[in-house]
């Protein structure tokens, strides 16, 4: 007996409930950058760079018994529909922060007492989920930078949409859906270090979505890692 | 560095991997929550809250203004969070940090996406005059757990706001200040927030709790005990388990807030 599941009418895109949108991610992609990482995820387009660790002139940031990190992300102006306002606002300050504190517990800072590690993440285009993406590429751009870790953040979010829970939501599927649940982990763990949750869920619903975007980070870690032994396979 | 919190560290840890806390409460127990309300007779909607000794003043302001070009029909909604250099020794004057910031966008983000005050009926001309709410968030006192007593005072601010009357007359907008009805709302939201120390998520953390913490989670609940926001903070990861289980209890833990906000 031949079963035909259609999934198509799910999605807008054709996705089926649990499929990621085109991927693609490259490190060492700038020259200068101690570290540096590309990644396409559907239409966003997002740069990484990690410099350091080094010492910071902003003395008062930095730590006796442990390193710092800095982390900031930017959006191009160009990189949306309605031209953006160069510099930092409410939203991009939130997503820096959230950026830093789920990088940071992979990070054995530790190891770099009074110096700095400075994370940038410019968003060169934006097609929904641009914070899960920068993290990813982020994590990346640290590997890439020889810093030390535990293991390599990743991060993908799930959501609701037409009342399914479906993983990784397009710019439409965003502004339409339901909810949007960004999550990143240390794969090797499991361990979440960041978790938001935007919209309306029941506790089960909550669940499932947390459930299929770790299901997606797994997925985006391993063409991460292959991202990042690819440069060194290059460059024998 | 804040070298107390390091020393302090090991004992209120051991404290709380026995199930016990340093004042006394449950790891699931909330400290005394005060509101009182239309405290600021030159707002719209006013209140303050005290959570144990964290003090959070929010003041809503109404002000008439064009909608955005992408919702014509909605009233407009702004919350902001002002952490003042009254309420610890380490805030320092100046624009909003990122950590005001984060608490203006978190609660902001748990009022909107339970669309609990009615935006629809914000609207006074399509396409061109709309409410505008601004909430305001006055951090006077900060003995931790900022975002909990937050949203209890952004939301009993909401729940006092009054409107004045305006009709439309040949596309001139008439206001009677006299004649103030409700604002409209369709829900009430609570937010609970955790804090991961040892091996327990331990519900409303007091200071000394806050500056020892590995990780934080913030969970909005609306009055149908739905999730409607959520945001995870701090430095140190968080199992999947830890997170469920506080969703579990920041469900039950709403109807005990929505009593309180309606005492």
């Amino acid at each position: 007996m031949i079963i035909i599941v259609n999934n198509n009418d799910i999605r807008e895109d054709g996705r089926s409930f649990d499929e990621l949108r085109s991927f693609k991610i490259e490190s060492g992609v700038l020259e200068r950058a101690d570290g540096s990482a590309y990644l396409e995820l559907g239409g966003n387009k997002i740069l990484a760079a990690v410099y350091g660790p080094k010492e910071s002139f902003i003395k008062r940031l930095l730590k006796s018994n442990t390193g710092v990190i800095k982390c900031r992300y930017n959006m191009a102006p160009f990189s949306v529909d309605d031209r953006k306002r160069p510099g930092p606002d409410r939203r991009s300050t939130e997503i820096s922060k959230i950026t830093a504190e789920a990088l940071r517990p992979a990070l054995l800072l530790e190891n770099f007492p009074n110096s700095m590690i400075d994370i940038s993440i410019e968003v060169i285009e934006a097609e929904g989920g641009t914070r899960c993406a920068g993290i990813t590429a982020a994590a990346a751009a640290l590997a890439d930078a020889g810093i030390p870790m535990r293991d390599i953040v990743v991060a993908c979010a799930a959501g609701k949409v037409n009342d399914e829970i479906v993983l990784d939501l397009s710019e439409k599927e965003d502004k339409e859906g339901q909810a949007d649940v960004p999550v990143a982990i240390m794969p090797r763990t499991n361990e979440i270090t960041l978790l938001q949750s935007d919209g309306i869920l029941t506790e089960d619903e909550f669940r499932q979505a947390v459930d299929l975007a770790i299901k997606g980070c797994h997925e985006i870690s391993k063409i991460q890692k292959i991202a990042l032994k690819k440069r060194y396979e290059e460059s024998l | 560095m804040n070298i107390i919190p390091e020393i302090t560290k090991k004992s209120i840890t051991d404290i709380i991997n026995n199930g016990e806390r340093i004042d006394g409460r449950t790891i699931d127990q909330y400290r005394d929550i005060q509101i009182e309300t239309g405290i600021i007779s030159k707002a719209e909607g006013s209140a303050r809250v005290k959570l144990g000794y964290t003090q959070v003043i929010a003041g809503v302001k109404l002000s008439i203004g064009d909608p955005f070009p992408d919702t014509p029909n909605l009233g407009v909604l702004m919350t902001n969070a002002e952490v003042l250099p009254i309420a610890d020794p380490s805030f320092e004057p100046g624009p909003p940090n990122e950590d005001s910031v984060e608490l203006a966008r978190v609660v902001d983000r748990a009022i909107r996406e339970s669309e609990m005050v009615d935006l629809e009926k914000l609207c006074i001309e399509e396409g061109k005059k709309v409410w505008m709410i601004f909430i305001d968030l006055h951090i006077i006192d900060y003995d931790g757990n900022l975002f909990d007593a937050a949203a209890l005072a952004a939301v009993s601010a909401l729940l006092n706001t009054k409107i004045p009357k305006v009709t439309l007359k040949d596309s001139e907008i008439i206001m009677d200040k006299e004649i103030k009805e409700d604002i409209a709302l369709n829900d009430e939201i609570t937010m609970s927030t955790f804090v991961k120390i040892g091996n327990k998520m331990v519900l409303d953390p007091s200071l000394e709790e806050e500056a020892i913490l590995d990780g934080r989670l913030s969970v909005g609940v609306t009055k149908s005990g739905k999730i409607c926001a959520m945001q995870k903070g701090g430095d140190n990861p968080l199992l999947k388990e830890d997170v469920f289980e506080a969703v579990n209890i920041a469900i039950a833990k709403s109807k005990e807030l929505i009593n309180i906000l309606n005492k």
